[in-house]
């Protein structure tokens, strides 16, 4: 049987409401919904964009013709209800009686005018419905106008943007300390007013209005107390609203400040449900529309006698401001028992501030990065016990366990423009750009952004980039993960340390997504490369993320023993240091002296706990950790050069020296070897080392990508130089470019090998800039690095690591 | 029978890193993890008989330095595709000290 009822107003409420009432009780009601605009519903929440140009009227329709035609809606759109008479249930429509079974008041709301001198005057309106938006639009049609906004709250703020969109000199008149104060604190009122007036707005914060001042009856100025005039064509009203409840009043219905109405959204008449922004909910009334919807939801339930209740949550608060990213939800009042988590990023103008009350998340607002607002919102919501990830709370879902799993996570949550192929300064939407512009391999990627077209390395970034744009449909090539703890490679993890500015092995576990605890034995040691080397300063090296020879400062031996070479730098070295040599190898009953490949001298069989004690008299004579153990420059071979060789063009030996006083210490991702041969004959053998040097009676010619063990290749020639000094920019400038590029444990020739030569001959030799810089970053990292591993480990604090922690054979013999 | 005996501080040993105890026995390795877990386990790989307390510690894991077999410490089993196994030994914290069950190991001495 159907039943007839009315609508009193199309707002986004009834909208809702009718929407939920033709799907379940399809057939049910013979609905007649008045209006008092001459159109129906559509959403209001949208104007803002309408009214900044990005959408038209017509896509913000939300109920066509068609729509209550279906329904069989008679629409009286235009027409005012008069009033309602409850006790014969007829609604009097200035058209015309409607008599109802039920009848539901969604009058919602009347934007507050402050009653200033001149408020009535032309020109002075709110920002509500389509005809006020018309209105500012049209103001931008002429050149020069000029808008004053009052009220710094969300309708005046989109109002004054979207009329600065359209060229209007807009100012903003705010009686409170910052804007929106109501769901921002000061520190994020203060981002989003730098934005506003970046986008030229003028923003006058605790400013009084004093009186509107006309012309010819229409609005030419606003005075404040202060005496400031601020000239205007327009003057937008935005302080807030009022529920409309006239009419309910009217017909004796129960009003407080709005409409009052029980959790089923009926109202002191049992035939009468109210529902938006004209209710009185237990004291509160609504003006965001998440509430609005879910009493859309229940009053059609309760029409349809299905039980139901409203229940008021936590609601959430964005700007529809083109370029201001905001976002706030929940109470973030400071109070006892409150506790604040808060990040900022001065330079990216982000601000994120959690309330925390016990263990529960009551409060968030965010600026300038609001990717996460919808998880926060579903803490505040869901009232969920954050206190396990209270830590990392304010970094995201993708600090917590559970999106780790996401192999692509990582990328997924970098930001538009997070940089993902370093060499050609392409960032994440560049490339999203051209996915959706249609390219679908890697290459048609690299042929339209340059990404991954130089160095390479960051091929397996751009791939996953691919794949979230593509989703299944894209194969990436396969690439071998960094070790089982991540589907990562290597050369992703080291460009995300940079892009992110991760500088904690933690912190590039987490936000890379490691699906072990804490590493292995793998992972660990090339992570702590990476950090060092991208950091320096800044991080600090983690020794037990050190294979045991780097650990150690010697090498371990088969039987646990330990050799120790000491530096001899240019493979020059003295008698004095002979004999401190000949006396350690006698005191700590050496086993074995032997001469190495690298012109050093190796003592073999140094037992543990004698090593802080060899050291310290190695130490004691001059001489220092030949780091025979590290991945890191080892040694410069040399041969004699033109002191005493028939054939020497140079002075190879003091060349070597120079070179090896500038590089010891560095850590790189493998081992690095040198040679400075002083003539064509190579006596130093520089052509099998990683960079070899080749003195020529015009000057140097620099060798590099040698190797001779595992596999055996020669080197190829990056350049020639002329002086001296010009060898060390150069060999530094490489040595970084390797640090910078290469994977932990893969040789200088391999990485030349996967970037290619010419790569590393552009940013070694054809760009001086480049260079320079490369070297600069050489140079500063090595004044932390430059420090003698044996002194340090003989001091007292790091002696006692060496000796046994305690020695129960002693015990027993007792 | 446990002989529950004073071995040292748990600040002794590096975070994520072991000594070693000199026994009859041989060497036994005590590690401690990053969450203060401490495991005394034999300081000779079941494989060539590295030194365990020179391992990278990873978890409740040690990755030995020779050969890169991987045990681990709270049962002495090798990982992965590896056989083999290292004795294990009671050992716990109180008021920061480190207790080491030494029954097993002094036996040797008894004997």
């Amino acid at each position: 049987m159907t039943k007839k009822l009315v609508v009193i107003g199309a707002g986004m409420a009834s909208g809702r409401m009718l929407e939920h009432l033709f799907d379940t009780q399809a057939g049910r009601w013979d609905v007649t919904l008045f209006n008092a605009e001459p159109r129906g519903n559509y959403n209001r929440l949208m104007l803002s964009p309408v009214l900044s140009g990005d959408k038209t009227y017509a896509e913000i329709v939300t109920h066509d013709a068609d729509w209550y035609e279906t329904h069989g809606v008679t629409c009286r759109f235009g027409e005012r209800v008069l009033r309602i008479d409850r006790e014969a249930r007829v609604a009097y429509g200035a058209n015309g009686p409607v008599p109802y079974d039920r009848l539901v008041i969604a009058t919602g709301s009347n934007p507050f005018m402050i009653p200033l001198p001149g408020h009535d005057l032309a020109g002075v309106i709110p920002y509500r419905d389509l005809e006020d938006t018309e209105r500012m639009m049209g103001l931008g049609a002429k050149p020069g106008s000029k808008a004053v906004v009052i009220g710094g709250g969300l309708l005046g703020l989109e109002a004054a943007a979207g009329m600065a969109a359209q060229g209007v000199h807009v100012t903003v008149v705010h009686v409170m300390g910052h804007l929106m104060e109501r769901q921002l604190d000061e520190a994020a009122g203060y981002l989003l007013k730098k934005a506003l007036e970046a986008k030229g707005i003028t923003v006058l914060t605790s400013a009084n209005s004093k009186e509107i001042i006309g012309t010819n009856g229409h609005v030419s100025a606003l005075l404040l107390d202060d005496g400031t005039e601020l000239t205007c064509d327009l003057l937008v009203m935005a302080v807030g609203i009022r529920p409309n409840v006239a009419l309910a009043k009217e017909a004796g219905l129960a009003v407080g400040r709005g409409i009052h109405v029980d959790d089923t959204m009926v109202t002191s008449d049992a035939h009468i449900l109210a529902l938006g922004e004209c209710v009185e909910h237990q004291g509160a009334i609504f003006g965001l529309v998440a509430p609005l919807y879910d009493q859309a939801k229940v009053a059609a339930d309760t029409l349809g006698d299905t039980p139901a209740s409203f229940v008021p949550k936590e609601v959430a608060t964005k700007l529809k401001v083109t370029g201001c990213d905001l976002f706030s939800a929940g109470d973030f009042a400071e109070g006892e028992g409150r506790d604040d988590i808060v990040f900022r990023d001065p330079s990216r103008g982000i601000y994120k501030r959690l309330v925390l009350e016990g263990e529960r998340l009551i409060g968030a607002v965010m600026y300038g990065d609001t990717a996460h607002s919808a998880w926060f919102h579903g803490l505040i919501k869901d009232h969920t016990d954050v206190t396990a990830m209270r830590d990392t709370l304010i970094f995201g879902p993708a600090f917590q366990g559970g999106a780790q799993s996401d192999p692509l996570a990582a990328v997924a949550a970098l930001p538009a423009d997070a940089e993902i192929c370093g060499c050609n300064g392409v960032c994440k939407s560049r490339i999203v750009d051209a996915i959706q512009g249609g390219a679908t391999t890697l290459s048609d990627v690299r042929a339209q952004t340059k990404a991954s077209a130089s160095c390479g390395t960051c091929t397996g970034l751009v791939e996953q980039v691919m794949s979230l744009t593509l989703g299944d449909d894209f194969a990436p090539q396969t690439v071998k993960p960094m070790c089982p703890c991540t589907p990562l490679t290597h050369m992703d993890v080291r460009r995300l340390i940079k892009s992110q500015g991760l500088k904690s092995m933690a912190a590039v576990m987490q936000e890379c997504g490691w699906t072990t605890s804490c590493g292995c034995a793998s992972c660990r040691p090339a992570l702590n490369y990476y950090l060092l080397c991208d950091w320096p300063g800044e991080y600090d090296d983690d020794d037990q993320s050190r294979f045991v020879n780097e650990r150690m400062h010697s090498n371990i031996q088969k039987d646990g023993t330990y050799s120790v070479v000491p530096r001899m730098w240019g493979g020059i070295t003295t008698p004095d240091e002979l004999r401190a040599i000949a006396d350690a190898a006698e005191k700590y009953e050496v086993q074995t002296v032997k001469v190495t490949g690298g012109q050093r001298i190796d003592l073999l069989g140094v037992k543990k706990q004698d090593l802080p004690d060899i050291w310290a008299d190695l130490n004691a004579a001059g001489m220092v950790s030949g780091q025979a153990y590290a991945k890191g420059l080892r040694t410069v071979k040399t041969c004699v050069g033109t002191d005493h060789c028939r054939f020497g063009t140079q002075d190879s030996t003091g060349l070597g020296i120079r070179m090896e006083k500038a590089l010891w210490g560095s850590w790189t991702p493998a081992k690095v070897k040198m040679a400075v041969s002083g003539c064509p004959r190579n006596c130093a053998e520089s052509t099998c080392k990683d960079v070899g040097v080749i003195c020529v009676d015009s000057g140097y010619v620099l060798h590099i990508g040698g190797a001779a063990g595992l596999h055996i290749q020669g080197t190829v020639v990056m350049c020639t130089v002329k002086t001296e000094d010009e060898v060390l920019e150069y060999t530094a400038a490489v040595v970084q470019l390797y640090r910078e590029e290469a994977a932990y444990l893969e040789r200088m020739y391999k990485w030349m090998d996967n970037v290619g030569l010419p790569h590393i001959v552009e940013r070694v030799v054809t760009d001086a800039d480049s260079r320079r810089a490369l070297a600069d970053r050489f140079y500063f990292a090595q004044q932390f690095m430059q420090q003698d591993p044996w002194a340090e480990r003989t001091k007292p604090a790091y002696r006692a690591l060496y000796a046994p922690l305690a020695d129960l054979t002693l015990e027993a013999a007792e | 029978m446990t002989d529950w005996t004073d071995i040292g501080a748990l600040s002794d040993i590096p975070e994520r890193g072991a000594r070693v105890v000199k026994t009859h026995m041989g060497c036994v390795a005590v590690f401690r993890t990053v969450d203060d877990e401490v495991f005394a386990i034999d300081d000779a790989c079941p494989h060539k008989g590295g030194p365990l307390s020179e391992g990278i510690v990873h978890g409740r894991s040690v990755t030995c330095p020779l050969h890169n077999m991987v045990l681990r410490l709270d049962t002495g089993q090798a990982q992965g595709a590896d056989e083999g196994s290292v004795n294990t030994y009671a050992i716990r914290v109180e008021s920061g000290r480190i207790m080491l069950d030494t029954a097993r190991l002094r036996r040797g001495q008894v004997a």
